[in-house]
């Protein structure tokens, strides 16, 4: 039973459990080092999952040359001995891994290396992920999600679906459809396991919907852009709040017609000015009317108009950090736009109650990977790369928006010169340069 | 307020969420600062050593430096798949020296300095911090000296000094030396100490309950009472960090003989985030709100109407550009001044040169004067002397001539 094994084929899992009962220090200490050590299989598999986050290629491959011969000690020994308490502990001290390494320099920085197979003992770092999983559980998430596409493409539906909640209001059809393109946002708290999130679904009634759609893009930038200045506002603030609200769009979906043909002119303008301020999701809207086979082929050209008109989707090619998120990224770029389908009824299948919707010739099951793409768009959004959005949103439009405001205002903050404010220094300056002619 | 909580109808699957955030910041590594202040000598290393198992490269100091140095090194850390870059900042010669009136100086200017560079990253236009190595410091180590009486007073300054800047967590260092009675009344007067002098140190957070427990009973155990040490000594089958004496064995993770492990699961095991967030939330905010409004920054102004960042910064470059405009008239005017000094000084040098020349010219024309005068009154005497010789000469040749000419009569 070796930690390392586990892992190798892990998979990326839902949270490990949170310690409630508060043991003395060193009882609560030795649990977790057994957890480290691998009687505790989830624990090792979640955390020993990503190999390719060590520095470089020689540590991971060191680490888990020793990890595999330390797991073959352990086996040895226990069999050997019989563990007791104390003696487990100690040898899990022993054996548990402390590696120092050598970090390219830093200017500024003294940097050490201490190299070697010495083994130290356990310290207790690794309980600072329990540490940031507390807090971050405590302070509650936001998630901005945008949905834009004509009217009767299923947005509603398909968010309800997604969130498992009535989050959006579906449109009456009776409603006359607006003249502009008219923002509105709802916002929901959802709980699922103790992890609080603030949802709020943007809605865009009247998009595309007009005879003239020109521009019709336009109040969606401007909401975007909205968002990033008072985001930008309050953190130049001098009194600023400890936590910035976050009215951000992380995400924009965007609906496409199953027309089975190819993108339509507002679809190409629309991503295109888009994809340079947000990060768009496109997918494939009430995919029940397309054949697999239609649907690969439209999915083909789809990606194909992309390309050729520069349309940069999420997950953006540029933005993936390493060589593991490349790979996993590229097999979801294979695969969008997503052919989803939604709906909230519910209907019997095989004895058992899944989503669907109920037609004279079948019914469609919305979960089911076979009939449709609901569930990786479900899987992508929430489950692996919501923070991901976020943090995209983040670090990158965010920034670029920044930048962008702060040079247009000729807001340069190193032209003042931080440290040596001149008007302070004036004096001093003064009597240098009389001293030099 | 419009925002309803919704109930869900089924597993949707952001419960994930904190291991997504959780995945991503290892993936990034963390950063932890350690700033351990303490006279030379009193087991700052050996503690940190201790603490993280393992041999930093640690030499000896001096105890005769000049002045209070501080000293940091980062290592790169690893347990099981996490990354911890640590910094540990140790001073150096604090104590030491005679005069002890400056020796807060350099740890508060080094801490805002680590403050300062930060706020520069993040004032930036480019910037990119969520790849930036955070060096500001998250908790300080203060050791306080075995007396078994009372703080001294460069430790109430200094701390005082810095409270409002980093997480304090005293710790009473070298505490095999204190019985365990004199402890208990040391613990006491040290806490009042600094009750009375206003000086805030860092307090175990209370308000998750997971662990608001335990902090509090930890808090009730400040300063920490630790021993430090890396070597090893067995204790019946196994062998233990250890101190040992003829009288016997001081075990440093033995809680009844020192608070070594309480130090070590608050300040690692329960607390490091916590003293991350406390000095990004707290002190660096305070740091950041205090120097941008020194830069003469509002958030509103006199008629405490909101004032933007931008309309400040705006007025601020034009006072920067008026007063730079007028620095440049004023080197222009005095570089023009000079040059006209150089100028005249120049000129009067010029004009002394040329009366002395005129001086000289003079005084060669009268010796020429004098010389000429002298030539011709030579010349004349030349030429009186060269006619009375010739004359002389006449009246002799006439003479001879006479003579002849009498002898030849004669001869008749």
């Amino acid at each position: 039973m070796c930690v390392t094994a586990d892992c190798c084929v892990s998979t990326p899992e839902a949270a490990g459990e949170l310690e409630t009962d508060p043991l003395t220090l060193m009882e609560e200490r030795e649990k977790k080092e057994r957890g480290i050590m691998g009687q505790d299989q989830e624990e090792g598999g979640k955390t020993e999952g990503q190999p390719a986050n060590m520095n470089s290629q020689d540590s991971m491959t060191e680490n888990e040359e020793n990890c595999v011969e330390l797991c073959t000690e352990v086996e040895e020994k226990g069999k050997e001995k019989g563990m007791e308490e104390g003696e487990l502990k100690k040898e899990i001290e022993l054996e548990a891994e402390v590696k120092l390494e050598l970090c390219q320099s830093i200017p500024g920085l003294q940097m050490s290396l201490i190299r070697g197979t010495d083994l130290f003992g356990y310290v207790g770092i690794e309980a600072i992920l329990d540490q940031m999983k507390r807090k971050t559980m405590k302070a509650g998430f936001e998630f901005n999600i945008m949905v834009v596409g004509q009217s009767g493409l299923g947005k509603s539906t398909l968010v309800n679906t997604l969130f498992k909640s009535k989050v959006s209001r579906r449109s009456n059809y009776e409603e006359k459809i607006s003249k502009t393109v008219k923002l509105h946002s709802v916002s929901h708290v959802i709980e699922e396991k103790g992890v609080k999130m603030k949802l709020t679904v943007i809605d865009t009634p009247g998009f595309g919907d007009q005879i003239n759609n020109e521009n019709c893009w336009e109040p969606i930038v401007k909401y975007i852009n909205e968002q990033y200045e008072k985001y930008l506002r309050e953190e130049l603030c001098v009194n600023r709040k400890r936590r910035i609200p976050d009215s951000r769009v992380h995400c924009c979906i965007y609906f496409l017609p199953a027309t089975g043909h190819r993108l339509r002119p507002i679809d190409v303008e629309f991503m295109k000015r888009l994809g340079k301020i947000v990060s768009i999701v496109p997918v494939i809207a009430k995919a029940d009317t397309l054949t697999i086979e239609e649907r690969q082929e439209f999915k083909e050209r789809i990606r194909h108009d992309l390309v050729a008109n520069g349309i940069h989707v999420y997950p953006q090619k540029e933005y993936d950090e390493d060589p593991e998120d490349h790979i996993l990224n590229n097999r979801i770029r294979e695969n969008i736009p997503f052919a989803v389908v939604g709906t909230d009824k519910e209907h019997q299948v095989n004895g058992n109650k899944v989503l669907g919707r109920k037609t004279k010739w079948g019914i469609i099951e919305v979960e089911n990977v076979e009939h449709c793409e609901f569930a990786c768009l479900r899987d992508l959004l929430i489950r692996s790369h919501l923070q991901d959005l976020k943090d995209v949103t983040h670090n990158i439009h965010y920034e670029t928006y920044r930048v962008r405001r702060l040079t247009e205002s000729n807001m340069d903050f190193g032209e003042l010169g931080l440290p040596t404010w001149p008007l302070e220094n004036g004096t001093r300056d003064k009597c240098e340069s009389e001293s030099h002619l | 307020s419009r925002i309803r909580p919704l109930s869900l109808a089924g597993h949707v699957g952001f419960d994930s969420l904190p291991d997504q955030l959780v995945n991503k910041s290892t993936c990034q590594g963390f950063c932890f600062n350690i700033l351990c202040i303490g006279e030379t000598g009193i087991g700052k290393s050996t503690l940190m050593d201790t603490l993280f198992n393992t041999n930093f490269e640690n030499f000896e100091s001096s105890h005769f430096e000049p002045q209070v140095k501080l000293r940091a090194q980062t290592y790169d850390l690893h347990e099981s798949n996490v990354r911890l870059r640590l910094t540990v900042v140790n001073t150096v010669g604090f104590g030491d020296q005679m005069n002890k009136q400056e020796s807060y100086q350099p740890v508060v200017d080094y801490i805002d300095r680590q403050f300062e560079s930060y706020l520069q990253e993040e004032l930036k236009i480019k910037r990119s911090l969520h790849n930036y190595h955070d060096s500001r410091v998250h908790a300080c180590l203060y050791f306080i000296s075995p007396s078994g009486h009372s703080l001294k007073s460069l430790d109430l300054v200094t701390m005082k000094k810095l409270d409002s800047k980093v997480n304090i967590i005293p710790v009473i260092a070298k505490a095999d030396t204190i019985s365990k009675s004199e402890l208990h009344k040391f613990k006491i007067k040290i806490m009042s100490e600094l009750v009375s002098n206003g000086v805030q140190i860092y307090q175990f957070p209370l308000d998750d309950e997971t662990v608001a427990k335990v902090n509090t009973t930890m808090n009730g155990h400040l300063p920490f009472a630790v021993v430090g040490s890396t070597e090893e000594v067995s204790i019946g089958n196994k062998m233990v960090k250890a101190r040992q004496y003829p009288w016997g064995v001081v075990q440093v993770e033995n809680e009844n003989h020192c608070d070594f492990v309480k130090l070590r699961e608050m300040l690692i095991c329960v607390n490091m985030e916590d003293l991350r967030e406390q000095t990004h939330t707290r002190h660096y905010e305070l740091y950041r709100r205090c120097k941008l409004e020194e830069m003469g920054f509002k958030d509103t102004d006199p008629e405490c109407k909101p004032v933007s960042l931008q309309q400040t910064y705006v007025a601020k470059r034009q006072e920067f550009l008026v007063e730079l405009q007028k620095r440049e008239d004023e080197m222009r005017q005095m570089f023009v001044q000079r040059v006209k000094e150089k100028e005249a000084e120049l000129k009067e040098a010029e004009r002394e040169l040329q009366t002395r020349f005129e001086q000289l010219k003079r005084l060669h024309a009268d010796e020429k004067a004098a010389l000429e005068e002298k030539k011709r009154l030579l010349e004349e005497d030349q030429s009186s002397f060269s006619k009375r010789r010739a004359a002389a000469q006449l009246l002799q040749a006439q003479s001879l001539t006479a003579n002849g000419k009498k002898d030849k009569d004669r001869k008749k």
